[in-house]
């Protein structure tokens, strides 16, 4: 049997793989059906109804997106009955949300707004169902703001909350026209299970669910003369920023980026990078020290595997999901809050700064690290060791209000002081990128050897599989980790917090033996970020992350341990890695949370 | 009464003879592909009120390969005015049990279920009752074949085939994408015969008195009887079992109280029939015999001329408004701005022009409505806006 289908699109007659959709054959031949519930990440919900087709033949519309092609199928996807239907659809949708564009955060960057557009709707006939409902607005959260008289009940976030990271705070209660989109017993964001990873964000279609935005903060704090602004970027940033100012995605703009922040007034521009080479040092260090007490002292306590501890969503969803492996958890903080507490002191002292007037802001692809400079144990520089964070499109929106052209920028590199990095820890960004830049540290402090990859990329670590597993066979040691001589090191990367769950329950029922997992709460990494520029889908994350990938290929220094800055802090600041200072500025506790 | 009228009178449903063990011993002695033939020789359709052909049901799902498969009687009767399933359960409950059993023999299911209607709890002690002592004939007669009962919680959606089935797997009761239709992928993803508490009743009596004496009931398209249940203005309310193929004329004569205006067919989701059109009207499913034909679940209610059509709408929007199950758009906010748009011309705050608005928006919900809820709101809005303008402006 063949495995293609005839069918008519609009008259012409195409050929098309079985199980196609309608939706997606329709995209082949260039047409592009609307569509506000489908999302490329998500399971077909067909709900919104926006995108029905007549086949001909059938007494009902169908929608395209749920309905698959079948042999001699005749669609029409913008008849007259089409059109109509399509345009009643919206309207009952404008009619239910809160269409108050001008004052919205995602004025122009919405996907029922460009609908609205697009069919011209220029009157409301229907009766307008928002002032007859009592609609508050959630901003508990120190990540997100939910605001129901904008949820058009499509179910992206609740389908993006269970299917991709498997938290399931977000869900829906109630029916008809009570049907909402609701937490666990209606409580407030900040309450529940929420790890603020902001995919939910990202997945909104309209501007019922946004970061909390810090905008007009770090205005202030620019324009406030006593105070020194520091910013940093996360290595995600660099390669997701373009998209937001009409560059194609994957498009590499670090010279740019540093030069528009420049011009926004910050006083130094600096990079986290720097902490994640830091990060390498620290966390490299831990590991090599836990496998020595498990496997010379025999030490029964220590927590193996190890687990990265970057991502803040992840952090949240162990304390709340998996607190009994809370020790497993590397002490080391985020390479975002090493840098905070640094910059009030180490910087501050080296620039002869007074830390109460230096404001700490940095840019994330991440809603999550609002929550977590929020954290009461982030204050371990004597004040809040980062102040504002900014997602990588509130950083779009500064640039945009600056009036900058982004485009004729010129690239400038960044400050010096905790601004030198390595293409180490420009994969941090991307899922897999921890393990890789810590293989690359840890394997040649052991052996003295590079690791056994071809231009350093392990690419077995690498990817956009779920969970990816690797191993590392330890061989001729120097001669102080002899201990580690013929150990095969166990590696697992998992990235969105439903594959997290998968390589916790292994751990937890005993089947799998890691010694290291790298763990990210967003879909390929940072790079698919809750506060990246939105859209985000599987094709945009694979180029941002070979975006990521030829950053470091391009970086003149490679592995963590050779960044001269991380060699000076150490010589000048901090000593030794996990020394006491170290201790003191760069590591951290896990909070046990209940589930409800 | 004169012998004109085509209302005639049964009684097989509720006729109990007591012999569901030889039924059911006989039946599974035949060939699987010999009792289909019989029920699509019947030509039983479906009295939940869709009408699918109960035989190609069957069918399908013997046809469809899985190791596992159900079969499901839906007891969730929601329908505003219907309540015959109600009586079918407690009296007759061994006729349904039977036909699920043969149903299980036929398509290779091994385990039924019965989803209750919530507010039927009061039956779910007897009903298990009656499961004890069927399943324990089926384990002498050496049939595999299980039944149990899930209590549904009151969603007027989970009788809807689908979002039942997920109502049953744990989740809110939101009807699914079809295809795949569950004959082929229902019930935890497993092919599923799903069918009406009444339809399987009748396919006892099929089992029993042989596909014909079925089939030489009723009329061409609307075969065998039906139960109905009769309600609103009527001095005689209660459930009575009729040939199909009736005109609404003759059922007005039999049930009326002399002042009837008009008559809800198949419930709040259904067809209301003015005075005027009683005698075009014939009850029964597709293929125009009199007139209109007026596929029905069995709820016929009857107003007089005491009634306020628009207080009947408002009532019928009331409801759908509030049991619309809320995930697509069409019927979630159709319901709700046809409910608020009749209301507002009725005030006067719209003109009366407005009701031609929410007729068209009534044919996009019946267009593009996930299921069968949302499509079917336009039935009782479209006949009564159109028959009693007046009454919905002044």
């Amino acid at each position: 049997m063949s495995d293609k289908l005839n069918i008519t699109i609009n008259g012409f007659q195409v050929s098309v793989k079985k199980n196609t959709t309608i939706l997606e054959a329709a995209d082949e031949q260039g047409i592009r059906i609307p569509t506000l519930c489908y999302h490329k990440d998500l399971c077909i919900a067909g709900n919104c109804r926006v995108c029905v087709v007549e086949v001909v033949g059938q007494k009902r519309l169908s929608a395209a997106c749920a309905t698959p092609c079948e042999e001699g199928m005749e669609i029409l996807t913008n008849s007259l009955k089409v059109r109509n239907s399509r345009k009643h659809i919206i309207e009952l949708l404008l009619s239910e949300h809160n269409a108050d564009c001008t004052k919205c955060y995602r004025n122009g960057n919405c996907e029922l707004q460009e609908l609205a557009s697009e069919y011209k709707i220029m009157t409301q006939d229907f009766i307008e169902l928002v002032p007859l409902k009592n609609y508050t607005i959630d901003a508990f959260s120190p990540s997100i703001i939910k605001d129901d008289s904008k949820c058009i009940r499509c179910q992206r976030c609740v389908r993006t909350c269970a299917e991709l990271q498997g938290v399931n705070a977000l869900t829906v209660s109630h029916k008809g026209d009570k049907m909402k989109i609701t937490t666990f017993f209606e409580k407030n964001m900040n309450q529940v299970v929420c790890t603020n990873c902001g995919q939910c964000v990202n997945h909104c279609p309209t501007g019922a669910l946004v970061e909390k935005n810090y905008i007009e903060e770090v205005w202030e704090a620019i324009a406030d003369p006593t105070k020194h602004v520091v910013v940093q970027t996360a290595p995600a940033v660099r390669v997701g920023l373009g998209e937001e100012l009409g560059l194609p995605s994957g498009s590499r703009v670090t010279g740019k980026m540093v030069s528009a922040l420049k011009r926004l007034g910050f006083d130094s521009v600096l990079d986290t990078d720097f902490t994640a080479d830091l990060t390498i040092m620290e966390e490299g260090t831990e590991l090599l020290t836990r496998l020595k007490k498990a496997l010379v002292d025999k030490d029964e306590n220590v927590a193996l595997p190890m687990a990265t501890s970057c991502s803040p969503g992840w952090i949240k969803y162990i304390e709340h999901m998996y607190p009994e492996f809370l020790n497993n958890l590397s002490t080391c903080k985020s390479p975002q809050q090493m840098f905070g507490a640094l910059v009030k002191t180490y910087y501050a002292k080296a620039r002869n700064l007074d830390p109460e007037n230096i404001v700490s802001v940095s840019i994330m692809p991440c809603t999550a690290k609002k929550f977590e400079a929020y954290r009461p144990e982030m204050h371990d520089s004597g004040y809040r060791d980062v102040d504002y964070v900014l997602t990588t499109r509130e950083l779009a929106i500064l640039i945009k209000q600056a009036g900058l052209d982004f485009n004729k920028l010129d690239e400038v590199k960044y400050d010096r002081l905790m601004g030198e990095s390595s293409g180490a820890a420009v994969i941090f960004g991307a899922t897999g990128g921890v393990m890789e830049a810590a293989l690359r540290t840890a394997y040649e402090i052991v052996t003295g050897r590079e690791v056994p990859f071809e231009n350093l990329n392990i690419n077995p670590v690498r990817g956009m599989e779920g969970v990816r597993e690797a191993s590392i066979k330890i061989e001729k040691p120097a001669k102080e980790w002899a201990f580690l001589d013929g150990v095969e090191l166990k590696c697992a990367v998992a990235h969105g917090l439903v594959n997290a769950k998968a390589v916790m329950d292994a751990v937890k029922s005993g089947k799998a033996d890691y010694h290291f997992i790298e763990i990210m709460a967003c879909p390929g990494g940072c790079l698919g970020g809750g506060g990246q520029p939105i859209p985000t889908n599987p094709e945009i994350r694979q180029k941002r992350a070979e975006a990521i990938y030829a950053e470091d290929s391009d970086m003149p220094i490679r592995k963590s341990h050779l960044n001269p800055e991380v060699a000076k802090l150490y010589k000048d600041f901090l000593k030794e890695p996990l020394g006491e200072v170290s201790h003191h500025l760069l590591h951290t506790k896990y909070t046990k949370r209940e589930r409800y | 009464m004169a012998n004109s009228y085509l209302l005639k009178r049964a009684d097989f449903i509720f006729r109990n003879e007591n012999d569901w063990e030889k039924i059911l011993s006989n039946s599974i002695k035949k060939k699987p592909a010999d009792l289909i033939n019989e029920l699509i020789s019947s030509e039983l359709k479906g009295r939940g009120g869709a009408g699918f052909p109960t035989g190609l049901k069957w069918k399908l799902t013997s046809e469809a390969k899985s190791d596992v498969k159900y079969v499901i009687c839906n007891a969730d009767e929601g329908e505003p005015g219907t309540f015959k399933d109600r009586e079918i359960l407690s009296k007759v409950p061994y006729k349904v049990l039977t036909a699920m059993a043969v149903c299980g023999y036929i398509t290779g299911a091994k385990q039924g279920f019965i989803y209750l209607r919530g507010e039927y709890k009061f039956l779910e002690e007897e009903l298990y009752k009656a499961i004890d002592e069927f399943e324990y004939y089926c384990k002498e007669i050496k049939l595999e074949f299980k039944i149990n009962i899930f209590m549904g919680s009151g969603a007027y959606i989970c009788g809807e085939e689908t979002a039942l089935m997920e109502s049953m797997e744990g989740r809110r009761g939101e009807p699914r994408n079809k295809p795949p239709f569950p004959s082929i992928e229902g019930y935890k993803e497993k092919p599923t015969v799903i069918n009406n508490v009444e339809t399987l009743a009748h396919a006892y009596t099929i089992f029993k008195e042989g596909a014909k004496k079925f089939y030489d009931l009723g009329v061409q398209y609307s075969r065998g009887t039906k139960l109905f249940s009769v309600s609103g203005d009527t001095p005689k309310p209660g459930i009575y079992e009729l040939e199909l193929g009736m005109s609404l004329q003759d059922f007005v004569y039999e049930f009326g109280d002399g002042d009837t205006k008009a008559v809800q067919v198949g419930g709040a989701s259904g067809f209301l029939v003015p005075r005027k059109k009683f005698k075009d009207a014939a009850i029964g499913f597709q293929g125009k015999l009199t007139g209109i034909s007026l596929p029905t679940g069995g709820s016929m209610m009857l107003f007089n001329s005491s009634r306020s059509m628009f207080n009947v709408l408002d009532n019928y929007l009331e409801f759908f408004r509030e049991e619309s199950c809320g995930q697509c758009t069409p019927c979630r906010v159709g319901c709700q701005q046809l409910l608020l748009g009749i209301k507002a011309v009725k005030r006067g705050d719209k003109p009366a022009s407005y009701l031609d608005k929410l007729m068209r928006l009534t044919e996009t919900m019946q267009l593009t409505a996930k299921c069968g809820l949302g499509q079917s709101v336009a039935n009782s809005f479209s006949s009564i806006v159109e028959n009693f303008r007046e009454e919905m402006i002044y």
